[in-house]
């Protein structure tokens, strides 16, 4: 404990509520560290190996050839197009919606409650489960879709790439429209009202006040909201598993990587994979917060 | 020109409450007119129908000659600082100060001189490139001012813009309001809970209470011809001091002793009344000199509490009354209590605040002689609490 | 401004449609569960005529045959368990952050962050080396670890942004006024303290209730399969039909107790999410 002589500036009480507060924290740090910290060392150990699970005695070192057959793959380009393009249409949506979502929920005078239901519900859904509802309606047999007005009773929604993206793209934005209205409500409620009566006088219009006021004062709401939606959007994987499997090209790099060491069982070419897109992640994370700025502290996780 | 006019102007809200009720108030071209009353009496609510701001329930406003009951804030050409300053958060001064210009479409070399200009009025050049985060409370007043003045508009509405500054900077501060409105001369309607800024800011002033408008006069109209208790109560500080009387042919008998009624009471208002003495009527006996001969009444009380000022003196202490019902006085004595805690009133004794001269020897605790100067005395009909006479 | 019969009326509308936005997947679901099998393809969004028969073969064969039984079972247990320890090592370290100061506070937190912006692609890899390794693939354990890693930031976030806002000397207070230090815990803090930890519980269970991805990577059997995985398994009557009745009727199973959970803590719910989001 105290060894009697203390630093400059450190009594032995802040240095017992220091040894407290570490103590308090320890369990949760180390059940966090445990499972990203040791496991993506691990993994970057496992990509410069050739490691197959179905051939077990074959295999050692090979450097970085994994990441050469990866990064020289047709495959693997193609998924991280797929994946930057889902990324960027559901996020753009989700961005329009949910702020329209927002001002109502901000505005409503009335029936608060059952909005806030009404958003919540796609976030307490599984994500499997709805996706198969989407999956469902957009299936040529079972689905409901193909019989209504304006659409063609043959349209085989599956049978094409962009056709498929296009569920997949509703499926994703029904699902997590909700979060993001709730986070840019969350940066709405912190502008003083008064701001768009002494607008009102100034002369400002609706629109005005919009583009003038709200959109600039809630800048750091909004990036920290396409932070974690980029992030979120970019590991898609369930949606798509579940839909298409991946088929007609609609592959992402999660599934990518989870076809690589979970079905193949190549944990080699599998962990290449799954340290590519830790880097891209990274690289997301870096523009947001160096490039444009993104106020990271006062930001929400959560799924 | 840009006259103010309130006609029968109604506001009831969605839940059936009722926050103004019928106001008339006319405010003169050029006119400092300033809404006084306690917290709720519906002063805020009556300045943002003006400025657009609430809906009206019923009941014209004209600003000029225009009815302008539905036209947009923007469009009646008024200005309003309120009493957060809404500065916007993420503009410079000089943006703050340019942004209506802006909206209007001015161009921008006329946009930079106007604001410019308002800032060597407000002291404020030196601020200009600042944002709002980075200013005192002081300058902030300032820019939400400047705000409005840039537009030159029809006229100035304020809703309580001193009460965020400490006490000092308020006193200062309501100079530099002061003088600017009468260099601009714009119309200005003014609001404040502080009766003292009402008195020596206004040309006129209306007292509202409960959404009705009690009296519209000049402070010293106000001060001296209050037209009910609620005026006499609220104007003046410390307040006046109430008594309940009795009047009888041609006499006023009051706790303190006997007196001359006022002229103007008829002889049909004899009975129980409610008489009022401003702290500055009474003085310490032995400092009024042959003043006591002339008029007056010279009575002894007990004092409970001297407070010394400085430049005055003032002592409390507490006379014996009737029982006089007075409902009137108890619904004061409940508004009393609730804005300032203080119980004025116990159960058949008043309590009275005299201000008397700072050199008088008046102590705590002993029995002193006191002198009230009953020519000022102001009677009020106990059941309605209306004026009967007197005051000067 | 006011607002006349007309804004009433299309703040109606827009409040309708945001609601039914958000139900029709649902409504589908439970149309398609409640048609009977030859039914299912008919492509119709109101079921002809109603049938519980995809209900039935959920449960039919108890515990060991249904598809269904044993996978609810593992989901609520996992998420349960996940959700009790999750939030009790959360409490502490948010009570430490919210209360205390000492060097390393912000790193924690920043840590936090991180974490939750982790790809949890990237650790199914060795996850599945380890966990086989270790004997715990296939097993509860298996999946209530990487569940506890991905939703502690999430928890200590709600919590630490809940734990600001009590008033602690409140504590101090009930200890003039003669309880012991733990009496004032007790009886003054645990109640404030309640709400909050209550709200980020249910955020903390639906995260795991949730979870796919680590579901299907460390199970292989219904040992542990929980109901996201298990429902990718279905297989319908026979060899020949798609499981598209069951799988509805499993997804309106665990969807409907969510939805009437989300009904009655609403409130609790979003605030949870964006407390933290303000600054004060």
């Amino acid at each position: 404990m105290s060894n009697g002589v203390a630093t400059a500036g450190t009594s032995d009480r802040t240095r017992s509520e220091h040894r407290l507060a570490w103590l308090l924290c320890a369990p949760a740090v180390i059940a966090m560290l445990a499972v990203t910290a040791y496991p993506i060392g691990y993994a970057i150990v496992l990509s410069v190996q050739q490691i197959d699970l179905r051939f077990p005695d074959e295999g050692g070192f090979v450097g970085l050839d994994n990441y050469t057959s990866v990064l020289s793959s047709q495959l693997w380009w193609t998924d991280v197009f797929n994946t930057v393009f889902l990324t960027v249409v559901t996020v753009s949506i989700e961005l329009v919606l949910g702020m329209a979502i927002a001002l109502v929920m901000h505005r409503a005078i009335f029936g608060r409650g059952v909005v806030r239901t009404a958003v919540l519900i796609p976030y307490g859904i599984i994500t499997v489960v709805a996706a198969f509802s989407w999956q469902f309606a957009f299936a040529p047999d079972s689905g409901f879709v193909n019989n209504l007005p304006l659409i063609s009773d043959e349209m085989d929604w599956f049978g094409g790439r962009f056709s498929s993206f296009a569920v997949i793209i509703m499926a994703e934005v029904w699902k997590t429209t909700p979060f993001m209205a709730l986070l840019l409500l969350a940066g709405l409620v912190t502008i003083d009202g008064q701001l768009y009566e002494a607008a009102k006088v100034d002369g400002a219009s609706a629109w005005q006040r919009f583009t003038r006021i709200t959109l600039p004062l809630m800048k750091p709401a909004i990036l920290v909201a396409l932070l974690f939606r980029t992030l979120d959007a970019f590991r898609v994987f369930d949606t798509i598993y579940i839909m298409t499997a991946g088929a007609q090209d609609t592959e992402s790099v999660s599934i990518l990587g989870f076809n690589q060491l979970i079905s193949r069982l190549n944990l080699g070419l599998g962990s290449a994979v799954s340290v590519l897109i830790f880097l891209c992640v990274v690289a997301i994370a870096f523009l947001y917060v160096k490039v444009l700025g993104t106020r990271v502290e006062e930001g929400r996780p959560g799924n | 020109m840009s006259e103010i006019t309130l006609d029968g102007v109604t506001k009831v809200f969605a839940d059936g409450f009722e926050a103004v009720k019928e106001m008339s108030l006319e405010v003169g071209d050029g006119e400092f007119m300033i809404l006084v009353g306690p917290s709720g009496c519906g002063k805020s609510t009556a300045l943002r129908m003006i400025a657009g701001l609430e809906d009206i329930s019923s009941g014209e406003l004209r600003i000029g000659d225009e009815v302008v009951n539905d036209r947009a804030p923007k469009d009646r050409d008024i200005a309003m600082v309120f009493q957060n300053y809404a500065l916007y958060p993420h503009m410079t001064v000089r943006e703050n100060m340019g942004f209506a210009l802006k909206l209007a479409g001015v161009d921008r070399a006329e946009i930079d001189s106007k604001v410019e200009e308002a800032a060597k009025t407000l002291d404020l050049t030196q601020h200009l490139d600042r944002r709002p985060a980075n200013l005192s409370g002081g300058q902030r007043q300032r820019v939400a001012m400047g705000r409005a003045i840039v537009r030159d508009p029809k006229a100035f509405l304020m809703d309580e813009p001193l009460s965020n500054l400490d006490a000092k900077l308020r006193v200062q501060m309501r100079t530099e309001v002061a003088r600017l409105q009468s260099r601009l001369e714009t119309t200005t309607v003014y609001v404040t809970h502080d009766q003292v800024e009402a008195m020596t800011l206004g040309d006129r002033v209306a007292v509202m209470r409960a959404g009705a408008l009690q009296q519209v006069g000049t402070p010293a109209e106000l001060y001296e011809q209050p037209v009910n208790l609620f005026v006499a109560g609220f104007i003046g500080s410390p307040a006046m001091n109430f008594m309940p009387a009795e009047l009888s042919g041609g006499k006023v008998k009051l706790p303190i002793g006997e007196a001359d009624a006022p002229e103007g009471v008829g002889g049909g208002r004899d009975g129980e009344v409610i008489a009022g003495l401003r702290p500055e009527s009474f003085e310490d006996a032995e400092m009024v000199g042959d003043l006591r001969n002339e008029r007056g009444v010279v009575f002894d009380a007990e004092i409970d509490l001297v407070e010394s000022l400085g430049s005055d003196l003032y002592a409390y202490f507490h006379v014996e009354s009737g029982a006089v019902e007075s409902e009137q006085l108890a619904e004061l004595v409940e508004e009393r209590l609730e804005e300032t805690g203080v119980p004025e009133v116990r159960e058949g004794q008043e309590q009275i605040v005299a201000r008397l001269d700072p050199a008088s020897g008046i102590k705590r605790g002993e029995r002193a002689e006191l002198w009230a100067d009953t020519s000022k005395l102001h009677l009020f009909d106990a059941e309605s609490g209306e004026r009967l006479a007197g005051g000067s | 401004m006011e607002r006349g019969g007309r804004e009433y009326a299309l703040w109606s509308i827009g409040i309708a449609v945001v609601l039914i936005f958000a139900l029709i997947p649902v409504l589908w679901l439970i149309s398609i569960s409640l048609k009977p099998p030859e039914a299912i393809t008919d492509g119709r969004f109101i079921p002809s005529e109603v049938s519980f028969d995809n209900y039935k073969s959920l449960f039919e064969g108890g515990v060991e045959d249904s598809p269904f039984i044993k996978p609810l079972i593992n989901s609520i247990l996992i998420a349960l368990t996940t959700t009790v320890i999750s939030i009790v090592l959360a409490s502490f370290a948010a009570y430490a952050i919210a209360r205390l100061e000492f060097p390393g506070k912000r790193v924690i937190l920043a840590g936090a962050l991180a974490i939750a912006m982790f790809p949890p692609i990237s650790t199914i890899g060795p996850l599945f080396d380890m966990w086989r390794a270790l004997g715990i693939y296939d097993t509860y354990l298996g999946l209530i670890i990487p569940y506890l890693t991905f939703s502690l930031p999430l928890a200590i976030y709600a919590l630490t942004a809940f734990f600001r806002e009590i008033p602690w000397e409140l504590e101090q207070a009930a200890q003039v006024d003669g309880a012991t230090p733990f009496q004032a815990f007790r009886k003054v803090i645990v109640p404030l303290a309640a709400p909050g930890v209550f709200t980020a519980a249910i955020l903390v269970f639906i995260f795991a209730w949730n979870d796919f991805l680590f579901a299907i990577s460390l199970t292989s059997s219904d040992a542990s399969r929980t109901v996201p995985a298990a429902l990718a398994f279905f297989t319908g009557e026979s060899s020949f039909t798609e499981p598209t009745g069951s799988i509805a009727a499993a997804a309106v199973v665990v969807t409907v107790p969510i939805i009437v959970f989300v009904l009655f803590f609403q409130r609790r719910i979003v605030s949870g999410l964006t407390a933290g989001a303000v600054k004060g």
